[in-house]
């Protein structure tokens, strides 16, 4: 019985190591240590007003909310599409300039700078999305039916996106005024939570709604494990890839929405630049394989709120954006080395080792 | 079996493409293609493109970008990626910027700086992706945010070097006898290309003897092909793949040292994409991206058409920012796809 209990905790710590959540859940709580210990007003919410005196909140864990929910839909997408395909999108950042440049284009007609909108946003932000699908099947088309790299197939849409945003505006940078549209990436009146993270968690719920009651888990895990065993059961592995990629072409229509809303406008060379990779990261960081097969939706979500919590964190310590990614690297080298096979193996020979010296 | 023979005489040349290697048939069809453009230019267009001097120039622009590309498709053979050859770029000019104009340093250090940097990088992404067989994507994205990263840390503002050696080195011109042109004032003026050429074409050379006719290069293939295979047959996986990023990084260093002699500045928006730009350059040149098939000459005559679409564009009129971007993802995905007809149709 002695023996039982003292081996219990190195069990335990074995099984929790072994477990999907542990890298982001490591990464989340080191983050929150390293804060605590350095400056524990990171976690102070102030409730303030902003200049048309509705209530906001304030503080980096709001701004974390607000900011991770675009990684966070992202990752929904990015996470089938790493499962089904077994490679990734590099593209959703051009595409997001893509869906909010035709955005604005629906909005504002052929003048830049109308006073009214030209359509309602519902009907626009429709037409975006279809925009979006339609360049997510292009990816898929290719990815499945040419048995393209996804990588090297996104990689077409990844050099063309931006100027093919510019050309939809005719490289003009329209201006919406209406005061409605800024909802979306601002504040709903009266409700002191950025919206942004309302739409993550309603993106959030549909997807966990879809996988509970839908084979699409099933199916994409089954042509990412093994495309010819998927076959032979009757699965059509092409039209499951296309799917999860025009699935990320809506997700990445829904970051181009909160994207252009933000600033009303869109500047083509810089809106969402890189988040492509910080999405990819964020399904590697939910402990996903990046080789395809099994995945964890939660996880990924997890992952991309933990990257943000990351750049948060470096923006409070006067990082300048520039430098930003060389710390990132850094956090990032340590948590894949961290969750890298053989350095788990290492260690769970050590525990081993441990609980035989203890035995005896 | 007389019917046989015949259709074997007529189509002597589709059954001599069927017994090609994926390869050797990729290669053919990047040539094919690049020479067909070339002299579509010189037909259509004329001009600029009927002087030898267009042609260098595309070199001169380029001579980094084959030689990135080459330890690319090295390590595309191999079956892995590296993504952070841009951010080595920048990071290389940066630092032998800030070295040889802050500091006051000599040329030569300049050079074995940026093949540090370049070695370091290699050595231990290799490490990393080799020995504790993290993916690749991952550790090279780690890469190019570190390089970048370093890059604004060294020095946030971007400057023209103004070091006397330095400069002296840039604008060193190898002249070519008999390929210049007679320019609008009636004199006669040599065609020249850059330093960085001679250096880009050893490369070219050396990596293109290196993968086919050492034992080492030729374990290159046989890990992209099949990591499992070439275990059996007794090859050190891990030191392989290994070697192949720790090359690629040293040519990173050369390229990147390069880049740095034809821009002349460190500037943290330096080689922005190049990364992406180089994968294209060998998937144009007949690399896979899956491994086992690939081909230096591919490479070079991949960077050639890709940069000579540019030059296309350009001359056609069509000046506007976004058809730049649009062409040469046209390009890849037009290159993407006859390499995928090609394989299906080979397969059956």
């Amino acid at each position: 019985m002695q023996n039982n209990k003292n081996a219990g905790v190195p069990a335990f710590l074995g099984k929790l190591v072994r477990q999907q959540f542990f890298i982001p859940l490591t990464a989340l709580v080191l983050l929150t240590l390293f804060n605590l210990i350095g400056d524990p007003t990171f976690f102070k919410i102030t409730l303030g007003a902003n200049s048309a005196g509705n209530p906001v909140l304030s503080g980096p864990l709001i701004s974390i909310l607000d900011n991770g929910s675009e990684l966070a839909i992202l990752a929904i997408g990015m996470t089938l599409v790493t499962a089904s395909a077994r490679g990734q999108d590099i593209s959703v950042g051009a595409a997001v300039a893509i869906s909010g440049s035709m955005l604005l284009r629906m909005l504002c007609g052929t003048n830049s700078r109308p006073d009214t909108l030209q359509m309602p946003i519902i009907a626009a932000f429709l037409i975006a999305c279809v925009v979006s699908m339609l360049f997510g099947a292009f990816n898929g088309i290719l990815v499945a039916f040419f048995k393209i790299q996804p990588m090297i197939a996104t990689l077409i849409l990844y050099t063309a996106g931006r100027s093919i945003a510019a050309w939809f505006n005719n490289n003009e940078l329209p201006i919406v005024k209406d005061e409605t549209f800024a909802i979306f990436g601002g504040l709903i009146p009266g409700i002191p939570i950025p919206t942004p993270f309302f739409i993550a968690v309603l993106c959030v719920i549909i997807i966990m709604l879809v996988l509970k009651f839908t084979n699409l888990r099933l199916y994409t895990q089954a042509v990412g494990t093994n495309e010819n065993s998927a076959r032979l059961n009757g699965l059509n592995p092409a039209v499951i890839k296309v799917m999860s990629f025009v699935i990320l072409g809506l997700c990445v229509a829904v970051v181009g929405l909160i994207k252009v809303s933000r600033v009303s406008s869109i500047n083509y060379s810089v809106v969402a630049k890189d988040i492509e990779m910080d999405a990819i990261l964020a399904v590697a960081l939910g402990g996903n394989s990046l080789g395809g097969g099994k995945f964890n939706m939660g996880a990924s979500i997890m992952g991309a709120y933990v990257i943000q919590y990351l750049t948060t964190t470096l923006y409070r310590y006067q990082v300048s954006s520039d430098a930003l990614p060389a710390y990132k690297a850094v956090v990032v080298i340590a948590l894949v080395v961290m969750s890298a096979p053989a350095v788990r193996e290492y260690f769970s020979t050590l525990t081993k080792k441990l609980k035989v010296k203890e035995v005896a | 079996m007389s019917n046989n023979n015949s259709s074997a005489s007529g189509s002597s040349l589709g059954n001599r493409i069927k017994n090609m290697t994926d390869t050797n048939l990729l290669l053919m069809i990047t040539i094919i293609i690049f020479f067909l453009m070339y002299l579509g230019a010189m037909i259509f267009l004329q001009g600029g493109f009927l002087r030898w001097q267009t042609f260098f120039n595309i070199l001169n622009n380029n001579a980094s970008l084959i030689i990135l590309s080459c330890g690319l498709s090295l390590v595309m053979i191999t079956g892995s990626i590296d993504i952070s050859v841009g951010g080595i770029t920048a990071l290389i000019s940066m630092c032998c910027a800030v070295y040889l104009d802050y500091k006051g340093g000599n040329v030569a250090v300049s050079i074995l700086i940026a093949l540090a940097i370049g070695i370091a990088f290699g050595l231990f992404q290799g490490l990393l992706i080799a020995y504790l067989d993290i993916q690749p994507f991952i550790v090279t994205l780690a890469g190019m945010f570190f390089a970048r990263g370093m890059t604004t840390i060294v020095n946030t503002k971007p400057f023209n070097v103004a070091h006397e050696g330095f400069v002296a080195l840039k604008n060193t011109r190898i002249n070519v006898p008999g390929l210049g042109f007679v320019n609008p004032k009636g004199i006669y003026v040599d065609a020249y290309v850059e330093i960085g050429v001679i250096v880009a074409l050893i490369v070219v050379v050396v990596m293109f003897c290196l993968l086919r006719w050492t034992k080492l290069g030729r374990e290159f293939y046989a890990v992209g092909g099949k990591n499992e295979s070439a275990l059996m047959l007794g090859i050190n996986v891990k030191r392989t793949k290994f070697l192949a990023h720790l090359i690629c990084g040293l040519l990173a260093g050369i390229g990147g040292y390069i880049y740095f002699l034809h821009a002349g500045n460190g500037s943290a928006l330096n080689a922005a994409g190049m990364e992406m730009n180089a994968i294209a350059s060998s998937i144009i040149g007949g690399t896979m991206l899956s491994g086992g098939v690939g081909n230096i000459g591919g490479t070079f005559f991949g960077v050639l058409s890709f940069s000579t679409i540019q030059n296309i564009v350009a001359s056609v009129g069509l000046d506007e920012a976004w058809w730049t971007g649009i062409t040469k993802a046209a390009m890849l995905c037009l290159f993407l796809l006859i390499q995928s007809i090609v394989m299906a149709r080979k397969k059956k």
